[in-house]
């Protein structure tokens, strides 16, 4: 029996029911987070301060899945993703301070922008070597974003350790964005169309070539493609992302402060990441979900409070250890995470 | 004139002199193999004029370019394709997507992003799997596929980017003697395609393979020729025969 013969037998099997294929549960959890996020804000209407908790949730989420295309598609380790959040927060809070603009449509593209750039620039420095190593880049980013901490710690013009607040509201046309509902909405379109164009890009053929880096970054060089320059535009569309959740949770707190872009925040985006699960997109969503509403439920308790960061790395550690995969690791098979890129996915799937 | 002119290359790792002035011309469609004893420097030449070990000193010029200092991924656009000693796949990725990865090398990025020829390339791909005998392993994970077929996936990566010559390190290493005899049958119809650089240890399948042979001997270039210039070498006899 012909190769072909033997891949057409295989398909009239799997056309007659002979092989069952797995469940895809990848978009079931999806779907169930939708529906999560849509149901949130009508049972919570009568607690405004858990409305407060989904939205800042919906924000991290961006900064989350910024730290996913980076670690978990491409294999780029930044410690320091909180920096194209900070940044972008801070001028946008700078451009409704000094120039009274805070207009939907002309901050959220201007945060967008700086986002890109900044992480376009650090990417030049740290990517753009022959062969960076994964330890090069982490402590890169990680220094960046600790010096712009200190930085700005000591800037008055930026309000130094204070950072700056009031912050003018959120403006489309008239109607002004305060806490509450209407911007959990807002942050849930943005959250959702960010993710929805970061799926398309990691199931593109360009996704394919971002997993074979983060697999084989070498063979992929010698295939004819110059990785570096994939690197530096994933990257810097993360920091684009971030740029965005940097602006909108600006507007939220009404304030942004010098450890909004500092390592504390970069390395929350790792375990929000990794606890949820790398390379799933999803995963960082749901990692957001739990380390926030567990940090909501027990930051009244003093004795745990104080030892938070101290939980988190345990948290980290943990994963590390012994559930690298993440909480969706434990009902998404590997296979499943990696997905297929090839045409053969869909006649597969039309099969199924 | 030939297609690839390798000129007094030298490489040195610290205090040891890999490859000592080396000169090879590859002329264009010929099977040209490289032997000699281990550390005789046959895969530091490969990974040399591929591009993965920059060397110390001489010139390599392919399709009468000078390719010296250029990166891997710049030769490889040019037409030149290296299959790595030690099997080096995309362990994660389905067979089909790791030749999907290879043959998409040659798009541009919207092309990449937009998915615009998934459909079209799906063909050249399950070609080049049907013709290396894994077309029902397409769906399989590369990393569980057994040596033997990941040397031939090798071999399909190295292929499928069209290169103009093809460096093949090691392509029987660790396969059984059927395997070897297989992938002999798989690799000749290739020769109106590309020219082919290979480097062996199984000496009968070089010598039914390739036209033309070089020997090494302490990174140097002992005798080349003909197999039968080679086979009759007495410096050959002497220094490598006797060894292996």
């Amino acid at each position: 029996m012909s190769a072909q013969q033997s891949v057409a037998c295989d398909r009239s099997s799997s056309k007659r029911g002979g092989v069952r294929r797995p469940l895809r549960m990848l978009p079931l959890i999806e779907l169930a987070v939708l529906v999560i996020m849509v149901a949130a804000p009508v049972a919570l209407n009568e607690r405004p301060q858990l409305i407060t908790l989904i939205t800042n949730i919906a924000i991290l989420s961006l900064l989350a899945i910024s730290f996913d295309l980076c670690w978990g598609f491409s294999g780029i380790m930044t410690f320091g993703q909180a920096l194209f959040f900070g940044v972008p927060g801070y001028v946008i809070a700078l451009v409704g301070r000094d120039l009274g603009l805070s207009q939907f449509w002309l901050t959220l593209p201007l945060a967008m922008i700086t986002g890109l750039l900044l992480a376009f620039v650090v990417a030049l420095f740290l990517l753009l070597g022959r062969r960076p190593t994964p330890i090069f880049i982490a402590l890169g980013t990680l220094t960046g974003s600790y010096a712009a901490e200190r930085l700005v710690s000591g800037w008055q013009y930026v309000g130094a350790g204070n950072g700056l607040s009031a912050i003018k509201l959120l403006q489309m046309g008239s109607y002004e964005f305060v806490e509450g509902t209407a911007f959990y909405s807002l942050a849930c379109v943005i959250l959702l169309a960010t993710y929805l164009a970061a799926r398309a890009l990691v199931r593109s053929q360009l996704g394919l070539v971002l997993a074979g880096m983060r697999q084989n970054e070498e063979r992929l060089d010698f295939l004819g493609y110059r990785v570096q320059v994939f690197k530096v535009l994933v990257f810097s569309f993360a920091g684009m992302i971030s740029g965005i959740a940097g602006a909108l949770y600006s507007y939220h707190q009404g304030f942004i402060g010098p450890g909004n872009m500092g390592p504390g925040l970069s390395t929350q985006a790792v375990i929000y990441c990794l606890l949820g699960g790398s390379g799933t997109l999803i995963g960082p969503v749901v990692g957001t979900a739990v380390i926030e509403i567990l940090t909501y439920e027990l930051a009244d308790i003093d004795s745990i409070r104080q030892f938070w960061p101290v939980f988190l790395g345990l948290v980290l550690l943990s994963i590390i250890l012994f559930q690298p995969s993440g909480i969706l690791g434990i009902a998404v098979s590997t296979r499943e995470r990696i997905g297929s890129y090839g045409l053969r996915r869909k006649s597969a799937r039309q099969q199924g | 004139m030939a297609l690839l002119e390798v000129t007094a290359l030298t490489k040195m790792f610290g205090q040891l002199r890999a490859l000592d002035g080396i000169d090879i011309a590859v002329r264009a469609g010929t099977f040209h193999g490289l032997i000699g004893p281990n550390g005789s420097g046959k895969s530091t030449l490969l990974k040399a004029i591929a591009g993965a070990h920059a060397p110390t000193s001489g010139t390599i010029r392919f399709d009468g370019t000078d390719f010296t200092p250029a990166p891997p991924f710049e030769r490889a656009r040019a037409g030149l394709s290296l299959k790595f000693q030690i099997t080096s796949v995309f362990p994660e990725l389905s067979t089909y997507d790791n030749v999907l990865l290879a043959v998409q090398s040659r798009e541009g990025l919207p092309s990449l992003l937009s998915s615009r020829t998934r459909r079209t390339l799906d063909s050249e791909v399950m070609a080049a799997l049907d013709r290396f005998r894994l077309a029902d392993r397409a769906d399989d994970l590369a990393g569980e596929l057994s040596h033997g077929q990941q040397q031939w996936l090798e071999i399909i990566l190295a292929l499928t980017s069209r290169p103009k010559l093809l460096l093949l390190d090691e392509p029987t290493g660790g396969m059984s003697p059927e395997e070897r005899r297989v992938t002999g049958e798989l690799l000749r119809p290739i020769k109106s395609d590309c020219t082919l650089v290979i480097v062996e240890h199984d000496i009968d399948f070089i010598k039914n393979l390739c036209d033309y042979l070089t020997v090494l001997y302490q990174g140097r270039v002992l005798d080349e020729g003909s197999v039968g210039q080679i086979e009759r070498s007495t410096k050959v006899q002497e220094v490598y025969t006797s060894r292996v």
